[in-house]
């Protein structure tokens, strides 16, 4: 019946079209208990049985999102320093590798390595690994300025009383400056997690087979869009305000005494 | 105040010049700091004084000239200069505490970081210069806990620990509430009766006279006249210092 009406409404003008996708449907169902009923049972046994595979996914996605942001974070940290205390020539070398990587599209930089430099550096990796690779280069470059804004937020006199101590620079660097810009970067870092998150959905342009990977996948063989990338869609909103909340409790636990929010307690 | 009778030099700066965007910001200092003494540099704002204390210990590199480091010359030091920085000990006028260490855990970095000292004796040493400053009470509080003029007590302690041959003072008190001013100035004088070389920027013109033995006008990146504090307060050479200092009491006080 749903065919037919679909059929029927081939010449509607794009209010009818609008009234058909947004209105129609519920009211259709609502005189089919029976069917409709039979539908959900339908949907969450589809969505039970998915599950396990699904959540095969969530863990690929995850190992994504760990490894590019590792990765992001072992490259953008030393980035940062270089840029806020290295010479001129470092300073410009990072800045031109930021502008490389935060100004293409992910797709892009994503086929243009996995398709093009990596074969053409005779690298044979899988998908996942290169998945990895590109989003880690590409948060390094996001992270590297989250993580200059944070060095640059506390002001040259740390610098000066750690050099005045007789630390020299690289131990000031360490022990000083880093303690305090990475405390102050937990925020920007949590919204750098959410975003990989979400940007890592599409790696399943070059078939990683992360969680979008596979709910289309069943998707596709069992005509039952909805359900499954509902059941896509929740998970990907645990694992977002899961790890931002983790990052928020992190944030908490390492904030200096005296301090709250930034703002003096007292 | 007692002079070491010693008149072994710690600190000798010769003919220092520094400019920033060809604006000339130091024109030829010279002077010479001997064991025990204290030195006050006094002078309007602007004029240099701070630039003169980060070029003592090479924070800031002068364009020209020379600094001796108890008769050993540190201008091109470079890549050591480090280690001459422990025995060189600086007091910022905003404390530039570290704000992520507890009062004790920024006296102690200092010896853990740079001395290399064991963690215990650190810690021990550390403790005892924190009591030096009265604040062993304090010892595990952050810098966002402690008033304007215990952070100053802190760092000062901070430099303490690091047994150095002189201290340099930027505007100490310069910016504490007045009421917390009275507190610091008592540990710097302790650390004068004690015998610590020290040179101090400050507009505590009382202060000035009980502790220094020399005090230096210092005017447009030159020193225009200096002497014991006696003769410039009481008979200046020239009407520009008896002007300043009789600008900066009534503004500060004695
Ligand atoms: N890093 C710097 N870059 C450019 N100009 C500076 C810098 N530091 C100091 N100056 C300039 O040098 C002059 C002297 O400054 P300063 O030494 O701080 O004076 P004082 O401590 O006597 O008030 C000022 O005009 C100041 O603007
Ligand atoms: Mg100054």
């Amino acid at each position: 019946m749903d065919k037919d009406k679909d059929k029927g409404g081939e010449n509607a003008s794009l209010v009818s079209l609008t009234f058909r996708l947004f209105v129609s449907p519920p009211l259709f169902n609502f005189y089919n208990y029976k069917a409709r009923r039979r539908t959900v049972t339908e949907n969450l046994a589809l969505i039970f049985q998915s599950l396990p595979y699904l959540l095969e996914g969530a863990v690929v996605t995850l190992g994504l999102v760990g490894g590019s942001l590792g990765l992001g974070l072992i490259i953008g940290i030393p980035m940062a320093v270089g840029q806020v205390y290295g010479n001129k020539y470092l300073a410009t070398l990072i800045s031109l590798y930021v502008w490389f990587f935060r100004g293409l599209p992910e797709l892009v930089l994503l086929f243009l390595f996995y398709f093009g430099l990596f074969t053409l550096w005779g690298l044979n990796l899988t998908a996942f690994t290169a998945a990895i690779l590109v989003l880690g280069l590409r948060s390094a470059a996001y992270q590297s300025q989250i993580f200059r804004g944070s060095i640059q937020s506390l002001g040259e006199g740390q610098m000066l009383a750690a050099l005045s101590l007789g630390m020299k620079k690289s131990e000031a660097i360490l022990s000083i400056i880093l303690p305090q810009a990475l405390r102050v970067s937990i925020p920007g870092w949590s919204n750098e997690y959410a975003i990989i998150l979400k940007d890592s959905a599409i790696t399943y342009a070059i078939g990683v087979m992360e969680l979008l990977t596979r709910a289309n996948f069943i998707a596709t063989r069992t005509y039952k869009p909805m359900p499954i990338f509902l059941a896509c869609a929740v998970i990907f909103i645990f694992l977002t305000y899961g790890g931002v909340k983790a990052l928020n409790l992190l944030e908490k636990k390492v904030r200096i005494p005296g301090y709250a929010y930034g703002r003096r307690e007292i | 105040m007692p002079k070491d009778e010693t008149n072994e030099v710690v600190l000798k700066v010769e003919e220092i010049y520094k400019n920033y965007k060809g604006k000339e910001v130091l024109k030829g200092i010279s002077f010479e700091v001997r064991k025990g003494e204290v030195k006050v540099i006094i002078g309007p704002s602007g004029t240099g004084k701070s630039t003169l204390l980060r070029c003592l210990n090479l924070l800031t590199v002068p364009d020209k000239g020379r600094v001796y480091l108890e008769g050993e010359e540190i201008t091109h030091a470079k890549k050591n200069i480090h280690q001459f920085r422990q025995k060189i000990g600086m007091v910022f006028q905003d404390f530039n505490l570290f704000d992520h260490l507890t009062a004790l855990g920024n006296v102690e970095i200092g010896l853990t970081r740079v001395k290399k000292m064991e963690r215990e004796k650190a810690r021990e040493k550390a403790q005892e210069e924190l009591r030096r400053v009265g604040l062993e009470e304090q010892a595990n509080l952050y810098p966002a806990q402690l008033s304007g003029g215990q952070k100053q007590r802190v760092s000062i302690a901070r430099t303490l620990a690091m047994d150095p041959k002189v201290i340099l003072f930027d505007e100490p008190t310069s910016a504490l509430d007045p009421e917390l001013i009275g507190e610091v100035l008592e540990v710097i004088k302790n650390l004068a009766l004690q015998g610590m070389t020290m040179v101090l920027v400050t507009h505590e013109m009382g202060f000035a006279r009980s502790v220094a033995n020399e005090i230096i006008f210092m005017e447009e990146g030159k020193i225009l006249e200096s002497g014991p504090p006696a003769q410039l307060f009481s008979n200046p050479k020239y009407e520009r210092t008896r002007q300043f200092l009789h600008k900066i009491t009534e503004l500060y006080g004695e």
